[in-house]
């Protein structure tokens, strides 16, 4: 008599070890990956690392040129028109934007959640009215309201922070409607209907795990979008205020310099340009990885 | 099709409507507009002359409609600032947003296409990177900061184009590209998907098969049918334009309507800012209503959803 196993054993990797190694595999994930965990660290450590006050003045030492164009260690990067040291304010500048652009996300992220989810669900009059509220959503330009906004209630970091979380859940919305109605019909589902399970029961434990994937992709995708808008807004002067060290703000003073000191402007974006590339290219791997199409 | 037509219309006039509610509640956001107008050394006098003298004493449902029915006939009151009817000062600004928005959406597609086309014919190859990462790096690109750039090569450096200005063709050069290089990324995305799954359908593989030149298979059979998202794609992203040339106008203090929106914000000429708003929101509305009824031509299928 062949002995019969009590339990059925599991045989190769198991579906989150299976994640992880199509993550480490995927070459723009991991270089997105690495270039967000180090702009998190610096900002995160941000009082250890700048080399100076970013916001102490010294009008004797107004506008310095970087190490690589002639300048000195003392200040690696240069200083600004007021003297204050370049690197320090980019160090501390990487707080706002990644504060910004996290906090947003996460705000637009639960209204979007909350229509998408209730949308692909109920359906029926809900949805009609949820797809409508998108759609007015996209006609509003948004550059406009949020400078609008931002100049009537006045610009500070938490006035931006809620005006972009309250303007950019339309894609959380979309993509949420979209995977929850993809879900809603499965057998799961029903099943858990035919035990009697609450419906906030059902949309928290069978349907949020299955579509929360999709979630963290927009999620960077949208914490992209927020900090490239931060900056945008503050470079028109209707965002965060002087003195904070924006990127945007830093490249807006810059400007007028521009003509002689070229680099005031080039620093700054290019880290701005870094920082929401390597958010995409993570988000753009995290869907490769996560969608079920793509495995082989 | 004449059905879906009427519904779809009636969709973008509820959205129109409450779009047109929302940007006039703005001016209410602020507290009392009244005391706005009157400045700072007004008193109180002042303050409840100009509330009477503009009706902001009514209430607010009565004054939206009164605001609504006006900007029906195109009369959105007088600027703050200018003391000039909006209507005609937007009217004077809006054909140079047009004509970057034209631009720009046309510098996009003459560059998305052919390359998402030949990224698709050869999957991997140098073209296929180069286009893969101009779409990446367009996403992340911050307007603002391409736009100086390309003043710092263009205009100071080389001195072959103007910095800023509206005055000449050679004005739009610079912007043109901005804005298109925003709208690129989708587009090429768009286009080279379209084509990759185009040319794996069996209709591709009979006109191989019949011996059609693989030119003719291309651009008659493949091309046609996978640029048809692409126009419509095109189409919505243009309605974005209008709204995002907000950016691209100041760096280039080109004076179009972004531009006049970013002044008047700044000399809180609300009546300005208000109008438009609801101007760049029926841009939206107008060309996401074309590109529907032109995918809902297209493919009837698209006509029941």
């Amino acid at each position: 008599m062949t002995a019969i196993p009590d339990a059925f054993e599991i045989v190769g990797p198991t579906p989150a070890q299976q994640l992880r190694k199509r993550m480490f595999g995927h070459q723009g994930f991991l270089i997105g990956a690495v270039i967000l965990v180090v702009l998190v660290a610096i900002a995160l450590l941000a009082p250890v690392l700048a080399p100076h006050d970013p916001y102490a003045q010294s009008l004797g030492d107004r506008m310095l040129r970087p190490v690589f164009m002639g300048g000195t260690w003392d200040h690696p990067l240069g200083t600004d028109h007021l003297g204050r040291d370049y690197l320090s304010r980019l160090i501390y500048g990487a707080r706002v934007s990644l504060l910004i652009g996290a906090v947003a996300a996460v705000i637009s992220g639960v209204i979007g959640t909350a229509l998408g989810v209730a949308a692909g669900y109920f359906g029926g009059r809900v949805d009609t009215v949820v797809t409508f509220l998108i759609n007015v959503r996209l006609a509003m330009p948004v550059v406009l309201v949020a400078l609008a906004v931002v100049a009537i209630l006045g610009g500070s970091l938490s006035v931006v922070i809620g005006v972009l979380g309250l303007l950019l859940w339309d894609r959380f919305a979309v993509v949420m409607r979209a995977s929850t109605l993809q879900i809603r019909g499965r057998e799961f589902v029903a099943a858990a209907r035919a035990v009697g399970c609450s419906t906030p029961r059902i949309l928290l434990s069978e349907i949020m795990p299955n579509i929360v994937n999709n979630l963290i992709v927009v999620v960077t995708l949208e914490m992209a979008h927020a900090i490239l808008l931060e900056a945008a807004l503050s470079f028109l002067g209707v965002g965060v205020q002087p003195p904070t060290p924006s990127w945007g703000l830093m490249v807006s003073e810059g400007k007028n310099m521009m003509l002689f000191e070229p680099w005031l402007v080039l620093i700054p974006g290019a880290v701005l340009f870094v920082l929401v590339l390597a958010i995409n290219l993570m988000g753009d791997g995290l869907r490769d990885v996560t969608a079920p199409e793509n495995r082989n | 099709m004449l059905r879906f037509i009427l519904r779809r219309s009636g969709l973008a006039l509820l959205v129109a409507l409450t779009v047109s509610f929302i940007s006039f509640s703005l001016l209410f956001l602020s507290g009392d507009p009244a005391i706005a107008i009157a400045g700072e050394s007004a008193n109180a006098q002042d303050v409840a002359a100009i509330r009477e003298l503009y009706g902001f004493d009514r209430p607010m449902l009565v004054q939206y409609g009164d605001w609504l029915w006006s900007a029906l006939q195109l009369d959105f009151g007088d600027s703050y600032y200018f003391r000039l009817p909006v209507a005609d000062l937007i009217a004077d600004r809006l054909s140079v947003t047009m004509t970057l928005g034209v631009c720009g959406i046309l510098f996009a597609l003459l560059t998305a296409v052919p390359l998402g086309v030949i990224a698709a014919i050869r999957p991997n190859s140098i073209i296929d990177r180069i286009a893969l990462f101009l779409s990446v790096a367009g996403q992340a690109m911050p307007s603002f900061w391409f736009g100086l750039i390309l003043i710092v090569v263009f205009a100071i450096k080389f001195r072959i184009l103007p910095a800023s200005g509206a005055d000449s063709w050679r004005h739009f050069i610079l912007p043109t590209i901005v804005l298109g290089y925003y709208a690129m990324p989708a587009i090429m995305r768009l286009t080279r998907a379209g084509m990759l799954e185009v040319l794996s359908a069996d209709y591709i593989r009979t006109a191989r098969a019949k011996g059609a030149s693989e030119g003719r298979v291309l651009f008659k059979h493949a091309l046609r049918n996978a640029i048809i998202p692409v126009v419509s794609l095109a189409a919505v992203q243009m309605g974005f334009m209008l709204g995002g040339s907000i950016v691209v106008e100041s760096v280039f203090a080109l004076h179009g309507a972004g531009y006049l929106a970013w002044e008047s914000i700044g000399r809180n000429d609300l009546p300005t800012v208000q109008a438009l708003i609801l101007v760049f929101a029926l841009f939206y509305i107008v060309f996401t209503f074309l590109s529907d009824v032109l995918n809902a031509w297209l493919d009837p299928r698209m006509r029941s959803s």
